[in-house]
């Protein structure tokens, strides 16, 4: 992402909405500027600020006027008034960042938009993850702290060196270069983006390993991890998740209930 | 839409905030999901939501391109529910969120008898969820757990700016966008209202509360913000 520096005013509205703290004024040049390397192309800043469309040098003049006479003007804090948020053409490498940090872009590995996995919500279909399994959708950069590939790989390494074996409709699993070790693509590694999910999905008797391994790793990331565990129900509707859970310790108060309303096309 | 799983906050935080979603799985029921998706979001309207999105399109909250100054004085607070149903395009997900569960058991009746056969899911307290699920005459076929959060958690906010933050957990809500709305709100500078309207422009497939949202910026303009929590910071025995 770019900010036309002949559009820009600095009236700093920009700043605080990019998650990524990447967006900062010039007090030399009084423009607002982007962090190319901290970006993660999300564009909440293009796509989620209002924009107006008024004379640049208007309103700097008006607004230099304002100054002088030591008046306040409390604008809407989410608007541009120049449009001077400008998208970039994203190449090879830089492209992911878009495509893990704007949930509006379709992953074109899977076809679905956002972090591009299903995961349970669509088990009534899929039967993904079937009864004494657990899934798990490991979330990295969550919320609104970003991480870099190399991050990411370090965990999709350990996992795979306990014998995970990775959800192929993910985004994630398709940028490996070779799954039995987790590893993922050279040429991404640095890479910052808002978030990606790792998938995969164990025996139920496994989880306390698998949930351990990932605390250990998660504490050598420069980034926070959101994890989340699935089943599939009994015909009762209970999990034979719950007691595992209470037994390692966690508490767990929100999640997705999959009502099994959803079947195959006719 | 895991971007519903990890909403962080106490058990109370979430009495007023039910997410319904729809999707289709790739490449088994997509075929002919565009019409479902739209059906399922006018039903949704019929049942008085708070927001609605598509997940491809966004919400009823929306930036406009093409404001003029009178805006900075006098924002127009339209909720565009037409747009959404209208705008659903492509297999995608499709979200009602409610802040009532009565309204979020007779909203599942309806779906029931309508067969969409796109899979339902209820994002919520897990509890008040299958209490939803089992006053609509349904049990629950699968169950995701959020288990908080791992690793470098002090890179986190404070408490309530993680409760209005991860209200979009695609992160459009910048921890330091959600700060300077809170200290607007106290100032006086903003109503609750108008806060979370703003936020909600921001959240693009209409998963963001703004009921809970203007009670937490309630709360921050009675009481003061900045307590750090640990709502459900992954904590282990």
């Amino acid at each position: 992402m770019q900010i036309d520096q002949q559009k820009c005013v600095a009236c700093g509205n920009c700043v605080p909405v990019c998650p990524m703290g990447a967006i900062s004024i010039d007090p030399v040049r009084n423009r607002a500027g982007v962090n190319a390397d901290e970006c993660v192309e999300c564009y909440t800043c293009y796509r989620g600020m209002s924009m107006e469309k008024l004379n640049p040098v208007l309103v700097r003049t008006i607004r230099g006027l304002l100054r002088v006479f030591r008046l306040r003007f409390d604008p809407e804090p989410d608007v541009c008034p120049t449009s001077a948020i400008t998208p970039d053409e994203l190449t090879w490498p830089r492209v992911v960042r878009r495509a893990f940090s704007d949930p509006q872009v379709t992953h074109e590995s899977t076809g679905v938009h956002g972090r591009g996995t299903e995961e349970v919500k669509t088990n009534d279909v899929t039967n993904r993850v079937g009864l004494g399994e657990v899934g798990y959708v490991v979330e990295f950069g969550r919320p609104t702290v970003g991480v870099r590939f190399r991050d990411i790989e370090k965990m999709t390494r350990a996992l795979a060196s306990i014998g995970i074996e990775f959800e192929s409709r993910n985004p994630v699993t398709h940028l490996m270069t070779d799954k039995k070790t987790g590893k993922l693509r050279d040429d991404i590694l640095n890479e910052k983006i808002l978030s990606a999910i790792v998938e995969f999905k164990t025996r139920i008797e496994n989880v306390p390993a698998v949930l351990q391994k990932v605390d250990d790793i998660s504490k050598t990331l420069d980034t926070v991890v959101a994890v989340g565990v699935s089943t599939r129900c009994a015909e009762d509707g209970s999990s034979a998740l719950d007691p595992v859970l209470v037994e390692e310790g966690f508490s767990f108060v929100r999640g997705k209930t999959n009502l099994g309303l959803g079947r195959g096309n006719d | 839409m895991t971007n519903t799983l990890h909403r962080y906050g106490s058990g109370e935080s979430f009495n007023d905030d039910y997410i319904v979603f729809a999707i289709p799985a790739r490449g088994i029921n997509d075929k002919g999901a565009v019409e479902k998706q739209r059906r399922f979001l006018e039903i949704a309207r019929k049942h008085k939501p708070i927001n609605m999105g598509d997940a491809s399109h966004g919400s009823i909250f929306r930036p406009s391109k093409e404001l003029n100054p009178t805006v900075h004085w006098r924002r127009d607070p339209k909720r565009d529910f037409d747009t959404v149903v209208h705008c659903v395009s492509c297999p995608s997900t499709v979200a009602a969120v409610f802040d009532n569960p009565d309204q979020v058991v007779a909203f599942i009746k309806e779906l029931r008898q309508e067969d969409l056969g796109l899979s339902i899911n209820i994002s919520a307290a897990l509890d008040k969820a299958q209490e939803c699920a089992r006053r609509a005459g349904l049990e629950r076929h699968s169950v995701e757990y959020s288990l908080g959060f791992f690793g470098q958690t002090d890179r986190m906010a404070d408490r309530r700016t993680l409760e209005l933050s991860t209200m979009c957990g695609h992160g459009m809500l910048s921890f330091d966008f959600v700060r300077k709305l809170v200290e607007w709100v106290k100032q006086g500078r903003r109503s609750p209202e108008q806060a979370s309207a703003t936020l909600a422009r921001f959240c693009s497939c209409g998963v963001f509360n703004p009921t809970r949202a203007c009670r937490l910026f309630e709360e921050a303009r009675r009481v003061g913000s900045g307590i750090r929590g640990q709502g459900q910071v992954a904590d282990r025995g």
